[in-house]
């Protein structure tokens, strides 16, 4: 078991307290809303796509700090990655919060986001953290509802 | 074949009788609740987690077994697992015997006129799902109206609107005010002549709140309405009598009442029961088969097609006996003074408000710290053993009433202590250390 520091580090808490990219976004070409139904949390994706480029990404709802967080760092990982390259973030992200992929071993893009492996060790958490995640992806497939249970 | 079974019923029920007589007594002295030696009890709380003692505040979701029901189910698995009314044989009579005492126990438990009236399910959920199927759908027609409460569990929402959705009946809901206290002055309003039924909570999972059932009751009966009261959280905090309070159908939970998970109740009238649908089909309902018609069993067996969680339903008899032999009313008295410490402790912390303040309440109390999700209230708490529950309690429509996504909710029962609430409270002042 990690420490509970490692789970709430200061950006994590950081990005709860103050998300980027929260609001609904003008101009947004895709859109997709996320739920969790075992606690209830729910969320929108937007994405304003140019050709195959992520121009702009936002997102609203309500979660926890982990989830918050996530989808506070997810868009702005995100922007301007071709829709290609932004899958490819999701596929490393949800393999590295569930355990699959070991961050500091195996090169990967995921930089910044690395933060979130401590939520491994808290399986409870691992869907908090992802389900930004999961809703980007539907938004880039064009669906319009995306879940946790899938 | 007939006669066989009934003198397998003769000998059934005295063995229950000896069995009833012989139930471990476990006596604290009168008065004093000593929950030191209560909690010896349950072996699951001397852990730790965490590195830390367990703190389990979390009873309302399930609560724990005491040692003498574990015992109860291995003696079951271990010297009498087999099937029950099928068997001529020893073990099967051994088993159906232990299965049937445990009804019995149930019966004295709720005070039932007769054990036939107490149904076995696996659960609240399903006991629930089996009125709306046998009685719902066999009386329930378009323009009917069924009335529940706002504070209603998923459980007693969702069967009700899909029996709604598949008649073309309406379903009304009692409100509630601020306090989390049902509107008695609007239910009354809400009951016509299309009223065909109403479905009310005993006690709140999510706020706590103790309904005034027997008013309920009292109130729809003048109406000719009968009512069905979920006891998933009534029979942990109170002692039940299904005659006093006169309701038509009453619905246990095995896991909340110190018990395995898939045990549980449908009480019943037997008026009610009888006019009834069976609910699922299969072996041991009926009374004959033949290719063209099926007859089915009686009362209860007409409900219990296949076979049940022998040793989960042994387990609420063994749990039964284990509450019989406490003093309840020290240990019930013991539970409304946690409820009103940790109440009051709470209440100092400033940020917390407790959701949910009712005038009577059980030892449920449901919180929010700040605007700090309780998803994350719940895993800080975890990392200091504290088990509690965060989340909407599986009653959104609750969260609606009070805008807010989720509550933190600590349970308490009667093996819970002061200091427990105290550990509560100081982890509760990290978790807004954490978020500052
Ligand atoms: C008030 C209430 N009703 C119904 C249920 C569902 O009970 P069960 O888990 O036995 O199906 C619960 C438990 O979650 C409950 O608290």
């Amino acid at each position: 078991m990690s420490e509970l520091s490692d789970l709430y580090q200061q950006v994590i808490l950081d990005h709860n307290k103050k998300p980027r990219n929260f609001h609904k976004l003008e101009g947004a070409n895709r859109h997709a809303d996320g739920y969790n139904p075992l606690c209830g949390d729910q969320l929108s994706v937007y994405l304003q796509m140019e050709d195959d480029v992520v121009k702009d990404v936002s997102f609203e709802g309500t979660g926890c700090a982990i989830s918050k967080a996530a989808a506070s760092m997810m868009t702005q990982s995100v922007k301007g990655k071709t829709r290609g390259e932004a899958e490819t973030l999701f596929h490393e992200f949800h393999r590295m919060v569930t355990g699959e992929l070991d961050e500091e071993a195996t090169p990967n893009g995921l930089g910044r986001l690395k933060i979130f492996a401590g939520v491994r060790d808290y399986p409870a958490r691992v869907k908090c953290a992802s389900l930004s995640w999961h809703t980007l992806h539907a938004a880039l497939h064009g669906e319009e509802i995306a879940t946790t249970e899938s | 074949m007939a006669a066989v079974t009934e003198q397998t019923l003769v000998d059934v029920e005295n063995i229950v009788e000896a069995a009833l007589v012989d139930a471990p007594v476990n006596i604290s002295s009168v008065g004093v609740w000593d929950v030191e030696r209560v909690r010896r009890d349950f072996p699951v709380l001397s852990q730790t987690v965490n590195g830390k003692p367990l703190v389990y505040l979390d009873s309302a979701a399930s609560a724990q077994v005491p040692q003498v029901v574990i015992d109860r189910g291995s003696k079951y698995l271990g010297e009498e697992h087999s099937n029950v009314h099928r068997g001529v044989h020893y073990l099967s009579q051994r088993a159906t015997s232990a299965y049937e005492g445990s009804r019995e126990r149930v019966r004295r438990f709720i005070n039932a006129r007769e054990a036939a009236e107490c149904v076995f399910v696996r659960g609240c959920t399903e006991g629930i799902n089996l009125v709306m199927h046998g009685y719902g759908r066999k009386f329930i027609v378009e323009g009917d109206e069924i009335i529940i409460s706002a504070m209603e569990h998923h459980s007693n929402i969702v069967p009700w609107q899909m029996l709604c959705e598949e008649k073309g009946a309406r379903l009304r809901v009692i409100p509630m005010n601020d306090q989390g206290e049902l509107q008695l002055d609007e239910f009354e309003k809400l009951l016509n002549e299309r009223t065909k039924l109403v479905g009310v909570i005993h006690i709140s999972n999510a706020l706590g709140t103790i309904n005034p059932v027997k008013e309920i009751v009292a109130t729809a009966h003048k109406h000719g309405v009968p009512v069905l009261v979920d006891g998933a959280q009534g029979a942990p905090h109170l002692n039940i009598d299904v005659q006093d309070l006169d309701c038509d159908f009453y619905i246990l939970s095995g896991h909340k009442l110190f018990a395995p998970t898939g045990s549980g109740v449908v009480y019943g009238k037997r008026e009610l029961l009888d006019r009834m649908n069976p609910f699922i089909g299969g072996g041991s309902m009926i009374r004959s088969v033949t290719f063209e018609k099926t007859t089915y069993a009686g009362l209860p067996d007409k409900f219990e097609a296949g076979t049940p969680a022998i040793a989960s339903q042994i387990g609420l008899g063994a749990a039964i006996d284990y509450l019989n032999g406490m003093d309840r009313a020290a240990a019930l008295r013991h539970e409304q003074e946690l409820l009103e410490y940790a109440t009051a402790r709470l209440n100092e912390i400033e940020g917390v408000t407790i959701i949910g303040t009712a005038g009577e309440k059980a030892s449920v109390i449901s919180f929010t710290v700040q605007d700090i999700h309780p998803h994350d209230i719940g895993t800080i708490l975890d990392a200091e053993g504290i088990a509690i529950r965060a989340g909407h309690h599986c009653a959104q429509p609750v969260m609606q009433r009070f805008q807010i996504p989720a509550t933190a909710r600590a349970s308490f029962a009667f093996y819970n202590t002061r200091e427990e609430a105290d550990k509560l409270v100081s982890a509760i002042r990290r978790v807004i250390e954490v978020f500052k």
